[in-house]
């Protein structure tokens, strides 16, 4: 693994791998003191955010620095466009400037990709963290995590992903993500929040949440972004939430043991009711300490793997 | 009398025994038996041995940068493209800075064309002033100005207001001349990246749907024909607008208002009729054009509606841009593309490699149509004696290899980069005079 872009570069074994990997290191670490481990000493990581992301960028910060790795934190306001240096000139500076591994969080489709281009020679590693409304591949990589701690093996469970499907990253990452582990997927969205070319993801579509329930493993809940709730794509954020919003009466629908996951931040009262959000079926602070090892796991293959730090 | 130019063995049309041309003054003077009959004294010679000759090509649809930015093109380096590529007329496109919404911007560009000599330079009028869409620009001035203009648009911007699309439709009767439509609601463009479907979808690409462009080119065929006008919609990029157009060139005459006046046209691009929205994949934006790479369905679509005449003719939308306007992120990136000197060989891979054009074909849709529709009298006329001698001269079999640096724009932005392309352009004629020969200007 050179890079991580986008979960469609994941075949089951990398994939299952990475998943390993973060459990080894969770076991690790857990009830340790000092939770530092050795393996990336000496390496140099910088986070490139040109989007606000706490939750993102200090679980990749974290887990750089359980591993020893110098993490260095560079925030960019707003778009690099017409705001002075270009995306590649910063990322040739940084990647001159020693970084062995880049983690961007960008607004535009494809920006880690292109990174992964112009860095090319550099041989320095990209991690998307997140690029526009394409992909957020290590968020799928801790919903995975997260769903083997509460599920076990993930080949032949029923996943529904529910709400904004067209603009959401975590949905790309995790439809095929799910699918390359074996899981079952199925998207929940109201017409005009579902891409136009969906059919030919050759997932289950639906639009209504309801007869989905009983048959799900899992459930995540997509954030609904407020650009979305004044952009018409529905009625109002009340007439959404009545239909596609995840209540109490419908956490009792869903078979005993199926586990509900949420990306962050939640809107409660609008995709997610406060009780679910905390009930015990609710996974969604698991997902978040998930996602430190998840990440430590990411950069442990891109920066360490293959060379013996075992 | 200037000395003659003698065009030795070539094939007009690529159609029978190869045949010798006289040329004096900028006419074909005598051609085949004729000429060895004519008087060669003095006369250069070209020899164009088993070369096809059409007509030279005329393009509808050519940003030349010239004025506001010359670090991509101007006025030179996109007239030698243009010879390079065969074309002996270009018609520069108004979105320049200043945008040529009035007469001195139009004088300009087409005295500057005039100096560089090495292809008739037409300057597009912008239909509405700075191509906001809201005010018509001063487009009898620009008429009746020296640069003569015939064809306005707005290209890069639709017109959208469905009232001022009719003014102006309206309006340009009076000067003969010719709407140029660049259909796109805007409303449902709002952020547009991609071709709206399977593509654009993985990718978490804006979808730019194709409906945008039928909608506008459906209600602006219902204009010209309600108010007996000339429209020419262009770059069609969707199997639907090819239907739309079908439709309305086929409507019984007399259903609307002023139908039999109403003269409706299209051309679509180079790149739309090889190109799908796969190139998208690795988000390089050499790629990224508006409107958008569509599918295969839709350029094969695209292909039989040209070879059936639904659409007229092949408009490159020669779209220079800066290295630091295209090496960026995707959203980023500007749309368009290089096209002058690469159309011929793509025309060639998708109509005539597949059948659906012949050589005669290609002179119709590179040459004589959009010559026609744009009313220029010396350009896409047959290759015969006491016509003007704008011609091309092509090798049909001829394969080359397309190198961004290779061109003679100042931009690189080809998205044909190290592809191999069928046929070569050899030379080009322009009132007589080799503008092009084997790869190089002729000043």
């Amino acid at each position: 693994m050179r890079h991580l872009l986008s979960t469609l570069d994941l075949d089951a074994d990398t994939a299952t791998e990475l998943l390993d990997t973060a459990a080894k290191l969770k076991a690790t670490l857990l009830g340790r003191e000092v939770r530092k481990l050795p393996t990336l000493r000496g390496r140099t990581v910088v986070t490139m955010f040109y989007e606000n992301s706490t939750r993102t960028r200090v679980s990749f910060e974290v887990a750089g620095k359980w591993m020893s790795a110098d993490v260095i934190n560079v925030s960019a306001g707003g778009s690099s466009v017409g705001k002075g240096e270009s995306l590649r000139d910063t990322a040739l500076t940084l990647a001159a400037a020693g970084a062995d591994c880049v983690i961007v969080r960008h607004p535009a489709s494809g920006a880690a990709q292109r990174l992964a281009h112009w860095l090319s020679d550099n041989g320095t590693a990209v991690v998307n963290a997140g690029d526009g409304t394409h992909e957020h591949p290590t968020q799928a990589l801790l919903d995975a995590a997260t769903l083997r701690e509460r599920l076990g093996d993930l080949s032949g469970r029923r996943v529904g992903i529910v709400g904004d499907v067209l603009h959401s990253r975590v949905a790309r990452s995790n439809v095929h993500l799910l699918r390359t582990l074996g899981a079952e997927v199925v998207l929940v969205a109201p017409p005009t929040l579902l891409p136009a070319g969906v059919d030919e993801w050759k997932v289950p579509v639906s639009y209504e949440l309801d007869p989905e329930l009983p048959t799900l493993d899992a459930v995540m809940m997509l954030r609904v972004q407020a650009e979305r709730m004044h952009g018409g794509f529905f009625p109002s954020a009340r007439e959404y939430s009545i239909a596609y919003g995840l209540n109490e009466a419908r956490l009792r629908m869903l078979p005993e043991h199926a586990v509900v996951l949420h990306p962050g931040p939640m809107l409660r009262g609008m995709e997610i009711a406060s009780a679910v959000a905390d009930s015990p079926r609710a996974a969604i602070t698991q997902q978040v300490s998930n996602g430190v090892h998840v990440r430590m796991a990411v950069l442990y293959h891109l920066l360490a793997a293959g060379e013996g730090h075992e | 009398m200037t000395s003659p130019l003698l065009i030795k063995g070539v094939r007009p049309y690529g159609e029978g025994a190869p045949v010798d041309l006289v040329v004096r003054d900028g006419v074909i003077v005598a051609i085949g038996a004729e000429a060895s009959a004519a008087d060669l004294a003095g006369a250069e010679v070209l020899d164009a041995g088993g070369l096809v000759a059409l007509p030279g090509f005329v393009d509808l649809h050519t940003h030349l940068r010239e004025p506001g930015r010359e670090d991509t093109e101007t006025i030179a380096t996109g007239s030698a493209a243009a010879a390079l590529g065969g074309y002996t007329a270009v018609f520069a496109m108004a979105n320049t800075d200043p945008v040529a919404d009035n007469a001195v911007v139009v004088e300009h560009v087409w005295r500057r064309g005039r100096e560089v000599g090495l292809v008739d330079v037409r300057p597009v009028g912008a239909v509405t002033v700075g191509l906001k869409g809201e005010k018509l620009a001063e487009l009898g001035t620009m008429a009746r100005s020296l640069a003569g203009v015939r064809v306005f648009s707005d290209d890069g911007h639709c017109v959208f207001d469905p009232l001022v699309m009719r003014r102006a439709l309206e309006y340009t009767k009076a000067l003969g001349g010719v709407v140029a439509q660049h259909a796109e609601e805007p409303r449902l463009t709002v952020g547009a990246q991609a071709h709206e479907g399977e593509v654009a979808a993985r990718l978490g690409l804006t979808g730019w749907p194709a409906v945008a462009e039928e909608s506008i080119v459906a209600r602006d065929c219902l204009l010209a024909q309600h108010v007996g006008a000339r429209l020419h919609v262009c770059h069609v990029s969707t199997a639907g607008t090819a239907d739309v157009l079908r439709w309305a060139k086929n409507r019984p005459a007399g259903v609307a208002g002023r139908m039999a006046e109403a003269v409706i046209s299209a051309e679509v691009t180079p790149h739309h009729l090889l190109l799908t929205d796969e190139r998208l994949n690795g988000y390089d934006p050499v790629n990224k054009v508006n409107p958008p790479l569509r599918s295969g369905g839709d350029a094969e679509a695209l292909r039989r509606a040209l070879a059936e005449g639904v659409i007229d003719c092949v408009a490159t939308d020669h779209a220079p841009h800066a290295a630091q306007d295209k090496d960026c992120e995707w959203s980023a990136a500007r749309p368009g593309m290089l096209g002058l000197q690469t159309a011929l060989s793509v025309v060639v891979r998708t109509m005539v490699e597949t059948g659906l054009l012949d050589w005669r074909g290609v002179a119709r849709v590179m040459s004589e149509r959009p010559a026609e529709i744009a009313g220029l009298p010396d350009h896409g006329r047959p290759i015969a004696a006491g016509e003007p001698a704008n011609l091309v001269l092509v090798d049909p079999d001829a394969r080359w290899t397309v190198r961004g640096a290779e061109l003679a724009s100042l931009a690189t932005n080809t998205p044909y980069e190290g592809m191999e392309l069928p046929a070569r352009v050899v030379g080009t004629v322009f009132h007589g005079r080799p503008t092009a020969w084997d790869g190089k200007v002729r000043h």
